[in-house]
């Protein structure tokens, strides 16, 4: 990518795309959905990439990705990367149908979703990615809410229940953990998935300054858990010692109507996740074949 | 698309039959197919196309010649699965070159031309067959030789624009008014300039397969009386017979409806005592039916001659028979200008 996107200063999805590409090299033809990452990087007549890329629409850069993918093994080419590429509201939400479909057929295109938790472009409406408890322009905290009433949706897992041969989840946080999946990811055969966590300052309501900080903190608090499913085999990738969750949640004013008590609700769901996280790596069930 | 499926699953036809999950992702893959340089199909009818609806615009706003049959039927709700034009017609405004057939073996032959067309231009284009009157039809139809067909449209190499990692492009960025503006300024020229196009190929078709469709716009059958009815697709072979029976009405079909054919249809029209246009969709709120309000516009000038008549037929599938069309013909003659008749046993 080339410098002077339009991005807002601290930006953690042009940061996930620069790591992205610098992982894949040129021979990548990327399809963005329609979202902060296509607004910012490609004013006509000016353009960011310096690899083909091709945005169509919100919800649809998957479906975009199997065709082009097909385009190239029809004309005999079978080294060039294709990869799907969208925020958590075009892959999670509305564009999950053709993410669904693309994974099912197993068509070999890379899907990856940069996960700001929120639909940022349009004004921070909520989206199935957005976290218990925060503040969305769409599910505000108020006198009688105290914002997203639902727990993020699980994507990842979702993916490797179509039996997925490489899922991972990343941050921009652990930019060689990302750059190491992403590696791995292109040596596989079919359809892989990948979600990045990447905070949004303006969304998130932290300075941008400390875009790196709050990433790595998602991963030290345990609210984002780094992973990769390999073949069926799920393995962290990242076992900290895990810090109490109000660390990565005071920083950021989508949380900062949260009452003591809602906060311990998302703690105790974290650290049984984490539990089950652990009995999940120690018992071996691979993942694919259990379907 | 099953006929095509077992096609490739026999070897037979060279090429990646796609099994996407939904109409929507069927023309995005296209879209990303042809982006990156190869010629592509798909087929589709009533409650997919309208699915397709976001793609279709942004298909020929990114200048992607795809080419598509639509197999035309009626649109829910209520919920019906029989022919009529409101598909179609509903899209008549998304920059598609819009091509209507009257039977099987036209369809085959404008299919044909209709990726030399959408690739010279670089616009989509649909051929629009009436569903199940001729997508469920048997009738003798000759299929044009391989060897001739190649030579009638060499393989498809585009020299534009194609996504290609030695030369990397940026494909549907976002834009500012200014350049949208201008943007679709140009794709309206282009589908107005592409009439010098559609004319050529239909010549070039009909010397080297020696079939012809009208001059590629519009087709006159015995168009020399007072009265014409002007209509669109299947039903034309039904007016036809009308027409043969009696001697006071003429046949104009509209082939090509995107771009809309005004010059050849002031030429077949003007001076008419009554135009009487026949056709299978409504444009709700707007009282009269979407063909009938286009050539009354482009009639405009000449209007005080004529007396225009909006027939509504078939939709939904209701049958269209020669005693309906005699019925109408013989009370157009009592009808005011403007009146809408909606047409049903
Ligand atoms: C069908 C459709 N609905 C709404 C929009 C408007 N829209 C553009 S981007 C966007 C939000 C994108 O959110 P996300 O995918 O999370 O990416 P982000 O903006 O956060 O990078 C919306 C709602 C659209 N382009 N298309």
């Amino acid at each position: 990518m080339a410098p002077g996107t339009r991005t807002c200063a601290g930006c953690g999805a042009v940061l996930a795309a620069r790591m992205l590409l610098k992982a894949t090299g040129k021979d990548v033809i990327v399809c963005e959905a329609t979202g902060c990452m296509e607004v910012t990087s490609t004013q006509y007549p000016t353009t960011a990439w310096k690899v083909p890329w091709i945005h169509v629409l919100f919800e649809n850069s998957a479906s975009v990705a199997t065709g082009v993918k097909a385009a190239l093994e029809a004309q005999g080419n079978n080294h060039t990367q294709v990869i799907a590429y969208g925020g958590d509201g075009g892959m999670v939400d509305i564009g999950f149908g053709a993410v669904s479909g693309a994974l099912e057929r197993d068509d070999d295109i890379m899907i990856i979703t940069y996960d700001n938790e929120a639909y940022a472009n349009t004004g921070i409406q909520r989206s199935g990615a957005t976290p218990f408890g925060a503040s969305a322009t769409t599910t505000p905290a108020g006198l009688e809410s105290q914002g997203k009433k639902q727990w993020k949706k699980n994507i990842p897992m979702i993916a490797v229940a179509h039996g997925s041969k490489y899922v991972a989840t990343a941050s921009i946080g652990y930019p060689q953990d990302l750059q190491k999946k992403i590696k791995k990811a292109m040596q596989v055969k079919g359809a892989r998935y990948l979600h990045i966590h990447a905070p949004c300052p303006i969304g998130w309501a932290f300075d941008s300054s400390m875009t790196i900080q709050v990433a790595k903190l998602a991963v030290q608090t345990g609210m984002w858990m780094l992973y990769e499913i390999d073949d069926g085999a799920f393995k962290r990738t990242m076992t900290p010692e895990l810090k109490p969750v109000d660390e990565y949640i005071k920083l950021q004013g989508r949380f900062k109507h949260l009452k003591p008590e809602t906060i311990k609700i998302i703690q105790e769901r974290i650290n049984a996740s984490w539990k089950e996280m652990d009995n999940l790596e120690k018992c071996g069930v691979n993942l694919r074949t259990i379907l | 698309m099953e006929d095509l499926a077992k096609f490739a699953a026999d070897g037979k036809l060279k090429a990646k039959f796609l099994e996407v999950e939904s109409e929507f992702s069927a023309m995005s893959s296209m879209v990303g197919a042809v982006a990156a340089g190869s010629r592509v199909f798909t087929a589709t009818s009533s409650q997919g196309l309208a699915l397709m609806h976001e793609v279709l615009f942004a298909t020929s706003g990114m200048r992607l010649p795809v080419v598509m049959i639509v197999a035309n039927r009626a649109l829910s709700a209520p919920i019906n699965i029989w022919n009529d034009h409101s598909d179609t017609m509903a899209e008549r405004d998304s920059g598609w070159i819009q091509l209507y057939t009257e039977n099987v073996q036209e369809t085959v032959d404008t299919l044909i031309q209709a990726y030399k067309i959408a690739e010279k231009i670089l616009l989509p284009v649909m051929v629009c067959m009436d569903g199940f009157i001729l997508t469920h039809v048997i009738e003798p139809v000759d299929i044009p030789k391989q060897k001739d067909v190649d030579e009638f449209l060499p393989k498809y190499q585009p020299d534009h624009a194609v996504l290609d990692t030695e030369r990397p492009m940026t494909f549907g960025p976002f834009t500012y008014p200014e350049p949208y503006f201008d943007l679709k300024k140009d794709m309206e020229e282009a589908i107005q300039d592409s009439k010098d196009v559609i004319s050529e190929i239909n010549e070039e078709f009909a010397n080297k397969f020696k079939r012809k469709y009208g001059d590629g716009f519009i087709e006159e059958y015995k168009n020399d009386k007072d009265t014409v009815i002007v209509a669109l697709g299947s039903v034309c072979g039904t007016i036809k017979e009308v027409v043969d029976k009696r001697k006071d009405v003429g046949l104009v079909r509209i082939k090509c409806f995107r771009p809309f054919p005004t010059e050849e249809l002031i030429k077949s029209l003007k001076g008419k005592k009554t135009i009487i246009v026949l056709e299978k969709a409504f444009a709700y709120g707007l009282g009269v039916g979407p063909v009938f309000a286009e050539i009354r516009n482009a009639l405009y000038p000449f209007t005080e001659k004529s007396k225009f008549i909006s027939v509504i037929a078939g939709l939904g599938g209701v049958d269209i028979r020669v005693i309906q069309i005699n019925d109408v013909v013989d009370k157009s003659k009592q009808m005011k200008d403007g009146e809408v008749v909606w047409m049903k046993t």
